[in-house]
């Protein structure tokens, strides 16, 4: 490809980021990659490659202090080397040739300011309208990203705003000074999938009418798919792949990429085990493990019943008025022994409050959860303490779940100790060691804190931890969301043979359908806190019957599912 | 930072963030000094005879020299009468005896009878064994003549100011620190009740908070140091204590709110910890940075507290000395010039002060939980 072609391109980038006066962590291992004009190209990695860092050298938003670029480094736009230019040409650059979207359209947006202003002050800033200019092409601007009544959405605020709406006024707001370049990083991550698609093809339009360049990052290789005409596959500060994103997903060169498309639970198939990053590094791309069947029969025994559950909130307003909302409404189903009952929905549907609810976290305003027939719900305290070994749950964020001044060992042993299990501290400790081991942790990790370990490793011990009490229902809210594709599949490999190891019953509550699918022995999709339909998963996905539930896996992007 | 050693805990991290700022190394050796010096004076070491007459009165520090001497000297030579001075003991019948011993020596003649025993008598001073006595127990001091000058100068009484400050400063931080332990200790289980439980207990805890809070902290004050009628370091303590547990109170319940949300305290409802069990085995490691960045502050806003308290009277009483004290006396004496006194009470709580003010930020950068 010739230079002209290229709006932008990145040669042998080195970044290092100066931690403290002895360590210095190297984020970039020369990355070189070109941006085409009038194309979309996506930077694919897990946690820890680089990819967002690349986005900020291009910006030129790399920290001052403590990040280091390599002189050999290039970053070209338009003949010159940006890494070479100075700061007020950058900001000039960046309003006007460059423009971003970020994750989070919430913490983005100034929430004192209205949407109308905040774009308006970018057009009045890069552009010089004046104020009746920018108000109209304000207007024109939030009409084009498909905001509903642009009129009156001018004068209201970011929180008056649903999330999907909020991300489209950022987009408004990239779009405003007609950049030749957006970068998007992970702007569909916080977003239910169903928005994520509207985003997605809102983006994608975007590009084609205007003729823009977007670099496009995320974690997701299916979104890619959707949108990308080339794709950068990368890992630990290195390329490991990159071209056309047909090509690259038909036919993955690199183990690497490899592995990144087979480890995401396909939608088709469902193999018993995941395969994992290690598998592909060690060998060539292996096909896929023996198949399994899920599914519930008639014949299973139920261990744990939920009926009728229902958990308002109530809101106060003003002095004397009140506001009900009702979280979980009328909620049934029952749990098969050994089986996986996957609980699904959108973020607001209700469903992780299911969880808290059944275990006493939150106090259901009615309902029953009966197990070994009883009424867990109507339970005292002091009796409810035998009942909490049986049911136990795993939380979405493994970084928030460990209490950080304890010890692994201490995390372990403490459930044992209320719960009188074990003879001594030492036995205790032994057992704490062997539940590590049996996730796959080493023993000496007893000793250490919690942040001493990776998002998976923590996920682990928080799965040890609730072994510690062998319980029989373990509820897992969102417990795989929070994790990279690679190590969400040896987690869920895990859980896997943890159930078969076991025998125990999951409540396996998640957003997320493709992981669902391949999960669960029976779906329960929820929205608006009622269930909205109970099925088998392979019938559910072939033959929803429910509006929201089409609309539901319409949604799912399907840039890897192969015909 | 090696990874691969002993696991280092989150205290054992902000220890080591600690120790690598070099402001707060420097603030925490100026701070221990003074701890050094506070508890060598509570153990009589040094500072011992601090309310000894070393030197005369308003005697100036050394190196403004003797240009003063005479001025600071005219009181004393006006009034010559010893009681005036406890530092100068003479025997009071000291002329007689010395008349007597005179005659004695002098061969006096008398009658024969009376030769004959007088060959035997001594002139005794009844007094002898009591002027001893008094003589021990007084210090060297008073055998020698007063010093004109001192170090850092005398205060009215001829004491030697720098003693003082050493003595005052045991008071000083003494208050300064168990006063912000005590609002510490009520701020901060108050507020994990408060923020815990929340709903009728927080309001009840708040409601106690705000009449706190709504009363003038000076009338407070006063109110309390009338309801406890002593004058004392005990007294001082506990007005401080307990009018200044508010601030924690409030950060405390705050951080509890924020806590017991979170996934690992629910975690730790699920496998069956009990309320208290959470309150203050797995929260209170988590927010007890807060409680100790605040016990600083406030021992540093209670050194100066002391000082105002002192300075109104309601402070330690006259047989001791505290900075504040020193300070209240020194406002006389700085009509007529003798600055000394002011300056050392003040140079030194400034240095304290300003060190531990210091080593509370570093302290609250290092604890800073930040890191994952």
């Amino acid at each position: 490809m010739s230079g002209d072609d290229n709006i932008l391109s990145v040669q042998n980038l080195r970044v290092s980021f100066r931690l403290d006066k002895q360590t210095i962590v190297e984020a970039l291992k020369g990355v070189s990659f070109d941006i085409p004009r009038n194309s979309t190209v996506a930077l694919v990695g897990e946690s820890g490659s680089g990819k967002s860092v690349s986005s900020l050298a291009i910006l030129g938003l790399l920290p001052k202090e403590n990040a280091l670029v390599a002189p050999e480094s290039k970053i070209l736009y338009q003949g010159r080397d940006l890494l070479r230019t100075p700061q007020s040409e950058l900001r000039r650059l960046r309003g006007r040739d460059f423009a971003m979207i970020f994750q989070e359209p919430m913490s983005s947006l100034n929430p004192v300011f209205t949407v109308g202003k905040q774009i308006g002050e970018v057009l009045r800033l890069h552009k010089g309208m004046n104020a009746r200019q920018a108000k109209a092409r304000t207007i024109e601007l939030l009409d084009e990203v498909g905001i509903p009544e642009p009129q009156r959405r001018y004068d209201a605020y970011p929180f008056q705003l649903s999330g999907g709406q909020q991300q489209r006024v950022m987009i408004a707001m990239a779009i405003a000074c007609e950049p030749k370049l957006l970068i998007a990083d992970e702007p569909t991550t916080a977003l239910d999938v169903t928005i994520q698609k509207q985003i997605i093809d809102l983006v994608g339009a975007l590009q084609k009418r205007r003729g823009l360049s977007v670099l496009w990052i995320t974690h997701d290789l299916a979104v890619v798919g959707e949108i990308a005409d080339r794709v950068i596959v990368m890992r630990h500060g290195v390329v490991r792949e990159s071209g056309d994103a047909k090509e690259v997903f038909a036919h993955p060169k690199d183990d690497y990429t490899c592995a990144l498309i087979q480890c995401r639970p396909p939608l088709d198939r469902r193999p018993r085990r995941l395969p994992v990053i290690d598998d592909y590094l060690n060998g060539a791309c292996l096909p896929a493990a023996e198949e399994m069947h899920r599914g519930t029969s008639a014949s299973d025994e139920t261990v744990l019943e939920v009926r009728g559950l229902c958990k308002y909130f109530v809101s106060h307003e003003g002095l004397f008025g009140k506001r009900i909302m009702r979280a979980v409404n009328n909620v049934s189903f029952a749990m098969p022994r050994g089986k996986t009952v996957g609980l699904v929905g959108e973020s607001g549907s209700g469903k992780s409050t299911v969880g808290l609810t059944i275990m006493r976290l939150h106090q259901a305003d009615g309902g029953e959860v009966l197990f070994r027939g009883k009424n867990l719900l109507e339970l005292s305290p002091h009796a409810q303490m035998e009942y909490k070994r049986h049911i136990q749950i795993i939380f979405q964020n493994p970084y928030a779940s460990l209490n950080p001044r304890f010890v692994v060992g201490d995390i372990l042993t403490e459930p044992m100790r209320l719960h009188g299990i074990g003879v001594n501290e030492a036995e205790r400790e032994k057992m704490a060691a062997a539940l590590l081991d049996r996730v796959g942790l080493p023993v000496m990790s007893l000793r250490k804190y919690p942040h001493e370990f990776s998002g998976g490793q923590r996920q682990r011990i928080a799965i040890a931890r609730a072994l510690t009490l062998k319980p029989e229902v373990l509820i897992c809210d969102e417990s795989v969301s929070a994790l990279d594709v690679s190590v969400q599949a040896q987690v869920l490999n895990l859980l896997q043979d943890l159930q078969d190891e076991f025998h125990m019953s999951y409540l396996f509550i998640s957003h997320d359908l493709a992981v669902i699918k391949y999960f669960s022995d029976r779906v329960v999709v929820m929205n608006g806190g009622e269930i909205v339909e109970t099925a088998d998963p392979d019938e559910i996905y072939r033959n929803p019957k429910q509006p929201y539930t089409q609309r539901l896996l319409a949604s799912i992007p399907r840039g890897l599912t192969t015909p | 930072m090696s990874a691969a050693s002993q696991s280092a805990g989150l205290w054992q991290l902000a220890w080591r963030r600690l120790i690598a700022d070099r402001v707060a190394v420097v603030s925490m050796l100026v701070v221990g000094l003074f701890l050094l010096l506070m508890i060598a004076s509570g153990l009589n070491l040094i500072a011992a005879n601090w309310s000894e007459e070393v030197a005369v009165g308003y005697a100036p520090p050394s190196f403004v020299g003797a240009a003063k001497k005479a001025a600071a000297n005219s009181p004393r030579q006006a009034d010559n009468s010893p009681d005036a001075y406890p530092g100068t003991v003479k025997d009071p019948l000291a002329t007689e005896i010395a008349e007597l011993r005179r005659q004695l020596d002098g061969g006096v003649t008398t009658s024969s009878e009376a030769d004959l025993e007088l060959g035997d008598i001594k002139v005794v001073d009844p007094l002898a064994k009591e002027m001893a006595e008094i003589l021990g127990t007084t210090t060297v001091a008073a055998h020698h003549e007063l010093a004109d000058t001192l170090p850092f100068g005398a205060d009215k009484w001829g004491r030697d100011v720098i003693q003082k400050t050493i003595k005052g400063s045991e008071t000083s931080i003494f208050v300064g620190l168990t006063a912000a332990l005590l609002a510490t200790v009520i701020g901060t289980v108050l507020g994990a009740f408060a923020g815990y439980y929340g709903g009728r207990i927080d309001d009840f805890f708040n409601w106690f908070y705000n009449v706190f809070t709504a009363i003038p902290y000076m009338l407070l004050i006063l109110a309390i140091a009338a309801v406890l009628n002593q004058r004392g370091v005990t007294a001082v303590v506990l007005i401080l204590g307990l009018t200044g547990w508010t601030g924690i109170y409030r950060l405390v319940r705050a951080e509890y709110m924020k806590h017991k949300s979170r996934e690992y305290v629910q975690a730790a409802d699920a496998i069956g910890a009990s309320n208290r069990r959470r309150m203050f085995v797995h929260i209170f490691p988590n927010i007890s940075h807060v409680s100790l960045v605040q016990l600083s502050v406030n021992a540093v806003g209670f050194i100066k507290s002391e000082v105002i308290l002192s300075f109104l009277g309601f402070g330690v009483p006259v047989d001791k000395v505290s900075w504040g004290s020193m300070l209240n006396e020194a406002q006389n004496e700085l009509i007529l010039g003798y600055w000394w006194q002011l300056a050392a009470a003040t140079l030194a709580m400034a240095l304290l002060v300003t060190a531990f003010s210091m080593f509370t930020d570093a302290l609250r950068d290092a604890l800073d939980p930040k890191i994952k």
